[in-house]
């Protein structure tokens, strides 16, 4: 099976669904002649022409204003933010016009919309480029958050979300765009959504993430089983909807959770997961669930954001801690 | 100190006109639309003031929700409205344009229920070429756009008719909507109705550009001043507009000059912004009255022929409310219905819950 690159399977879903649905197109800032900042949709223009890859003026709240229209006009549009933290521009016209758009009209019209977002640290991009805003759309019902970690996933998730008559947040860890390679199939396959995959089999401890920090938790989890410690990672795919069974089962399974996450701390999604899982298995838990997350302050300027990300060492610290605690 | 009193709202001068003040088609003018076509604006525009008029008692009396008046704009809404296709138009409206939405085919017993409370009022019958209401000032810019664009590449011969007001064209929404409309050429019509306030902030707080329509300019759009409240203007321009557009020579923006003689809506106490003489000049420029002078000199419409009209305008609206009030009251399930075509497991469950307790009441 080919290997391909985060970058890639996301080109790869793109071309392929463009092709087999001629509906489908995608919009947004520098998407068709250069094929993106990230190059997410190179030679996609030179395809398939102008009008469906297109080139808009840079404009966030109009690329995803315009695809309310496109929508009901029976196109299938993919937009692209160009990064994630530039989607506050256009904020009101995803968390109050595409989400809720069904329920405004009883049904009558559906935002099949994907709307592309690459976003996360440590690539030191300038100011505003970074931030993992994913829990601020968490609570726009109507909207599906989706957060793949893997090459295969990436492809398999896009295809899913394209084709869901639900509109779809896409939120892609641009740093793993080419750093995270894997076996992709080069046919169809998707992905179901509310699906949360062990990607690590472990029993002492589940680590819960989603994104760009499955793969630091999995590196973690290679340093901590050094030290004796059996790492669980659950990828959870999906946000909205979440695997909330796969939670408990976990939290059932081993007794201690770790949630890792690049937004901050406070109401961060790791608050939900916790929540979750106190909900549902409170009786199982030998220590109080953990939460390594950025702190309560601003994506900061390249020059201090490695030690803004969660890293493996803070990730290791609370291990330690969780593992070492013991039920009362 | 000495100030000259300034009067909000009404048109300008040098606004596209066809009708004088009484109705009376002005020199070198000629009427675009048959008597038969006039008689039915002019019936639009009276259930909508009649509209208005019950809406507003029903909301007095608990039973609806605030209420948005129509109230002085009828022609600028009706005349715009006309010039579209309903079997193959879209208009995206904001919320003070109701006779538009009749015209386009939104039945008028849904439109009530609506604002009776029930979400279903919020959905316009399959087939018919309509957005729902929108609260969002201007955010419906963006979306008329789009879909505009969408028909374009589709081959489709429609074209789309978007309302919003003076207020909302502050709002980056239509900035943003009008640049790329301008850019794609995208078939739509933007129409503006400037009526003199956004609540209470007066036109010339809001923008000090020459006139709205100027604006246009900016973005590679021819931009058009008509005087809102002359009915047959109102419809020439936007006439033209959709040509242009069905043409495939892009989009037009309209600022049609009007005001509202009403407050902006059932909440608002219009006294705390707008002077007793101002508005009695304003009332001086009623729609209503000069195109009933028009139709009266064309001898098309009689006092007997108008109250006529007016009892059978008054038996539809009380049948649509009767109709709206006799609808199966809302119930739990509709704070779940429609927001996913495939819900997940949570909100499934949450909706199983909220039945289970409202049924145990």
């Amino acid at each position: 099976m080919p290997v391909l690159t985060m970058v890639e399977a996301i080109r790869q879903a793109l071309e392929q669904e463009m092709e087999r649905d001629e509906r489908v197109m995608i919009l947004g800032e520098d998407v068709g002649r250069l094929g993106g900042v990230f190059r997410a949709t190179d030679g996609l223009q030179r395809r398939f022409g102008e009008a469906r890859v297109l080139d808009t003026p840079l404009a966030e709240a109009v690329i995803a204003g315009a695809s309310v229209g496109l929508a009901m006009s029976g196109m299938v549009p993919v937009p692209e933010m160009q990064f994630l933290g530039f989607t506050h521009q256009a904020f009101h016209q995803i968390a109050d016009q595409i989400a809720r758009y069904r329920f405004r009209s009883q049904g009558r019209f559906s935002m099949q919309i994907t709307i592309r977002a690459p976003f996360g640290g440590g690539v030191r991009t300038p100011e505003m480029h970074s931030d993992a805003l994913e829990a601020q759309f968490i609570q726009s019902p109507g909207l599906k958050v989706v957060m793949p970690a893997s090459a295969y996933d990436a492809k398999g998730l896009l295809l899913e979300a394209i084709r869901d008559p639900d509109p779809v947040l896409f939120c892609e860890p641009l740093r793993g765009y080419r750093l995270v390679k894997d076996e992709v199939p080069e046919g169809d396959y998707t992905v179901p959504f509310g699906k949360a995959k062990i990607v690590r089999e472990g029993s002492d401890v589940t680590l819960v993430a989603w994104s760009a920090a499955v793969q630091l938790c999995l590196r973690t989890a290679e340093r901590a089983a050094e030290e004796g410690i059996s790492c669980r990672v659950l990828d959870l795919r999906t946000l909205v909807p979440l695997d909330v069974e796969a939670l408990a089962q976990c939290a059932e399974d081993t007794g201690r959770v770790v949630v890792v996450h690049e937004a901050p701390y406070t109401g961060g999604f790791g608050a939900e997961v916790i929540a979750t899982i106190q909900e549902e298995a409170f009786y199982s838990l030998e220590a109080p669930v953990a939460r390594v997350a950025a702190p309560d302050t601003p994506y900061p300027i390249a020059g201090v954001e490695e030690w803004y990300i969660p890293n493996e060492e803070r990730v290791l610290k609370a291990l330690r801690r969780t593992v070492g605690t013991t039920g009362a | 100190m000495t100030s000259t009193t300034i009067f909000e709202g009404g048109a300008d001068a040098d606004a596209y006109r066809v009708l004088d003040a009484n109705g009376v088609l002005l020199e070198g003018a000629s009427a675009p639309l048959s008597s038969e076509q006039l008689l039915e604006a002019f019936r639009w525009m009276l259930l909508s003031r009649t509209l208005d008029e019950r809406a507003v008692s029903l909301q007095r009396q608990g039973r609806i929700g605030t209420y948005s008046a129509v109230y002085g704009q009828e022609a600028s809404v009706v005349g715009s409205a006309l010039a579209l296709d309903p079997s193959r138009d879209w208009i995206f409206p904001q919320y003070r344009e109701l006779p538009a939405l009749l015209r386009h085919g939104m039945p008028l017993s849904t439109l009530i229920l609506y604002y009776v409370g029930n979400p279903l009022g919020a959905r316009p019958p399959d087939g018919v070429r309509l957005a729902p209401i929108q609260i969002s000032l201007a955010a419906q810019l963006p979306h008329a756009v789009g879909l505009a664009l969408g028909l374009k590449m589709q081959g489709d011969d429609g074209v789309v008719m978007t309302f919003c007001g003076d207020g909302a064209s502050s709002e980056g929404d239509f900035h943003e909507a009008l640049n790329l409309a301008g850019v794609v050429k995208a078939p739509v019509i933007f129409v503006l109705q400037n009526n003199g306030y956004a609540i209470s902030t007066p036109r010339s707080k809001q923008s000090a550009a020459p006139s709205f329509a100027a604006r246009a300019a900016g973005y590679g759009l021819p931009g058009v001043v008509v005087d809102g409240n002359d009915l047959l203007a109102v419809y020439e321009v936007a006439r033209d507009a959709v040509q242009r557009a069905r043409a495939g020579e892009g989009a037009t923006l309209i600022e049609s000059q009007t005001y509202r003689l009403y407050p902006h809506n059932t909440a608002d106490d219009q006294s705390r912004y707008v002077s007793p003489e101002e508005l009695e000049v304003r009332r001086g420029e009623d729609p209503i009255p000069r195109v009933r002078n028009h139709l009266e000199g064309l001898g098309v419409l009689d006092a007997a022929g108008e109250a006529a009209m007016q009892r059978s305008i008054d038996e539809e609206i009380s049948t649509a409310i009767a109709d709206a009030e006799a609808h199966a009251p809302a119930n739990v399930t509709q704070v779940f219905e429609h927001v996913y075509a495939n819900p997940w497991s949570r909100v499934t469950r949450q909706r199983d819950e909220f039945v289970r307790d409202a049924e145990g009441l």
